[in-house]
């Protein structure tokens, strides 16, 4: 039994964070762009839903989160394509600037309880009731997102637009020579991965009815080592099973976390642990292709003998 | 019909490093003229092709192509009309890309939303057969799995599969071993003709400079020394292009590769 609650909360929250997942599978896999400014988009995602769903709007706040995350994209994007500014830092300024912005959509608070709010979720939950799906209603609202975004993904990629942004990342001058801006093309693509990222963070608050300042707090960490998990699973296959990857690893990631905290880790660790998952994932593979030329240089270590120099290269001519 | 009048750039303007790459230059390529350019290392040309191609705007002077004035416009709007294939078979495609998604990019036809049809794919295999290379039946392939010839002869067919008004090759089958450059070459000639297309090649084979296109521009120092066509380039050789270089850049030739292997394509 508690098994099974462990997996049920690493899928619900698996699913939740796939949104976030499956925008960087776009934004870092698909575009070559790393978007630091996902934490704060997350955030941003979860204050501007959680202020919404409280004003009475429940459905309307998940749209809201999502342009929330357009505009947040926009911005990232606009900086690094048309005002100079080196990609990694503009989502660094931008992720520095959505904090203020965060805290004054909270209207002046770190912190936002949704306790008595009605959201999709306690919608879904009272239609549910009696049902034998009435305790997975959390787990069916992730599902549904996380499947359309799939589809969605899936469909767009393959568009004249969907290519345009693939080409991009993977070479922007034939984009430009198949007269395409680039610019516009890397624009879209962060609009619309920020616009999932957003609507992460506002599912996770409504699902845990609150939103705190740090809700968003190395979420682009977590997200890439579930990328690179996802990887990892499904290596570099079509662009469905890549994003199915994606969320795999989303979830892989999460139940490790459940179970790390069974075993008495400590919460806080959670950051720690994606940070070491990230390295090994990005240098793993790095020193696998560094293997033969280090095994080399041992080997010549062991073999040149030292001392002589000069004597050898004679013999070779 | 391109047109480019007293064009000038200048890189590092104002520093130790300032170098004028194209000073002052004038050229008219009638529509349907294939030119070969040569020239030593600087001598402007592959500067003359990116400033045609927009890789930069040029300090002074107007551009034209078809009587429009591009001299301004970004290098993704004027490559609707200019085709371009460089030195490097790498740059001119997306190797994590299929073949037919690279083609589709490149074919650009229908709106931002539109996948591809059937029809597209026949297009496709259909344009892909005539380089006779099986890449037809590798559609799916990434083309990052392609060889440097392959990926150079996709390259040109994409850069012509919509006809452009003018096709810039820089040196582009340098980089190719002998028979892909062999192969490559002939390719650019059979489109050329049958599409009737408007093309500039640098190359720095003179031989054969003299023997594709019409018409021959040899390059020194930002600027167009010698320019034949008709008769007089026919009865050309290479040792006539060689003395009329250094007649016209008024100095002995300085170890140039192109000196070096005046035969040969490296």
């Amino acid at each position: 039994m508690q098994i099974i609650g462990l997996v049920q909360t690493a899928l619900e929250l698996g699913l939740i964070s796939a949104l976030t997942v499956l925008a960087l599978f776009l934004s870092y896999s698909m575009l070559n762009i790393c978007d630091l400014s996902t934490d704060g988009c997350f955030t941003l995602g979860a204050t501007v839903g959680a202020v919404v769903a409280i004003a009475g709007h429940p459905y309307l706040s998940i749209a809201a989160a999502m342009l929330a995350g357009v505009c947040s994209g926009f911005t990232t994007a606009f900086l690094q394509t048309k005002m100079g500014i080196n990609s990694l830092l503009a989502g660094i300024i931008v992720n520095t600037g959505l904090y203020s912005i965060n805290i004054a959509v909270m209207g002046n608070s770190s912190l936002l309880n949704m306790n008595k709010t009605e959201t999709v979720f306690t919608k879904l939950k009272s239609l549910l009731e009696g049902t034998p799906l009435s305790g997975q209603y959390r787990l069916l609202i992730a599902l549904i997102a996380v499947v359309c975004v799939i589809v969605f993904l899936s469909l767009f990629l393959r568009t004249r637009l969907g290519l345009a942004i693939r080409a991009t990342g993977d070479n922007p001058d034939m984009v430009r020579a198949s007269s395409i801006n680039p610019v516009f093309t890397s624009i879209i693509g962060l609009c619309i991965a920020n616009a999932f990222t957003g609507l992460s963070g506002c599912l996770l608050a409504q699902s845990q009815k609150s939103v705190n300042i740090d809700i968003g707090t190395g979420m682009v960490t977590i997200a890439l080592a579930s990328l690179l998990i996802g990887r990892a699973f499904m290596g570099r296959g079509k662009i469905p099973k890549q994003a199915v990857g994606a969320v795999l690893g989303a979830f892989v990631f999460r139940l490790v976390y459940t179970i790390a905290l069974r075993f008495d880790l400590p919460a806080y660790m959670l950051k720690l642990v994606s940070s070491v998952i990230v390295i090994i994932a990005i240098a793993g593979p790095y020193f696998r292709t560094q293997m033969p030329v280090i095994r080399r240089k041992l080997r010549h270590r062991n073999a040149a003998p030292a001392g002589v120099p000069g004597n050898s290269g004679k013999e070779v001519r | 019909m391109l047109e480019l009048i007293r064009i000038s750039k200048t890189f590092n303007p104002g520093t130790v490093n300032a170098k004028k790459a194209i000073d002052d230059l004038s050229l008219s390529v009638p529509d349907g003229d294939f030119i070969t350019i040569i020239g030593a290392n600087g001598a402007g040309k592959s500067t003359m092709l990116n400033a045609i191609s927009g890789s930069f705007y040029t300090d002074s002077g107007t551009i034209f192509l078809d009587g429009e004035d591009i001299t301004m416009d970004p290098p993704h709007k004027r490559s609707r009309s200019i085709g371009r294939l460089f030195q490097d078979p790498m740059l001119g495609t997306a190797p994590g890309m299929t073949i037919e998604e690279n083609l589709t990019l490149a074919a650009g036809h229908g709106g931002w939303l539109s996948r591809i049809s059937a029809e597209d794919r026949a297009r496709f295999r259909e344009r892909l057969a005539q380089l006779n290379m099986g890449l037809e039946d590798r559609l799916s392939q990434p083309v990052g799995l392609l060889s440097g010839g392959q990926r150079q002869a996709l390259t040109l067919m994409m850069a012509t599969i919509n006809p452009p008004k003018l096709l810039l090759l820089d040196e582009h089958t340098a980089a190719l071993d002998p028979s892909a450059a062999e192969k490559v070459l002939s390719l650019t000639e059979s489109i050329v003709r049958e599409n009737h297309l408007t093309c500039m090649m640098v190359t720095h084979n003179m031989q054969s400079a003299l023997d594709l296109g019409n018409r021959t521009i040899m390059m020194n120092a930002g600027k167009i020394i010698l320019d034949v066509a008709g008769e007089k380039r026919d009865s050309m050789t290479v040792n006539d292009l060689l003395d009329a270089f250094k007649e016209a850049a008024g100095r002995q030739l300085d170890n140039d590769r192109m000196l070096l292997n005046p035969e040969t394509d490296e």
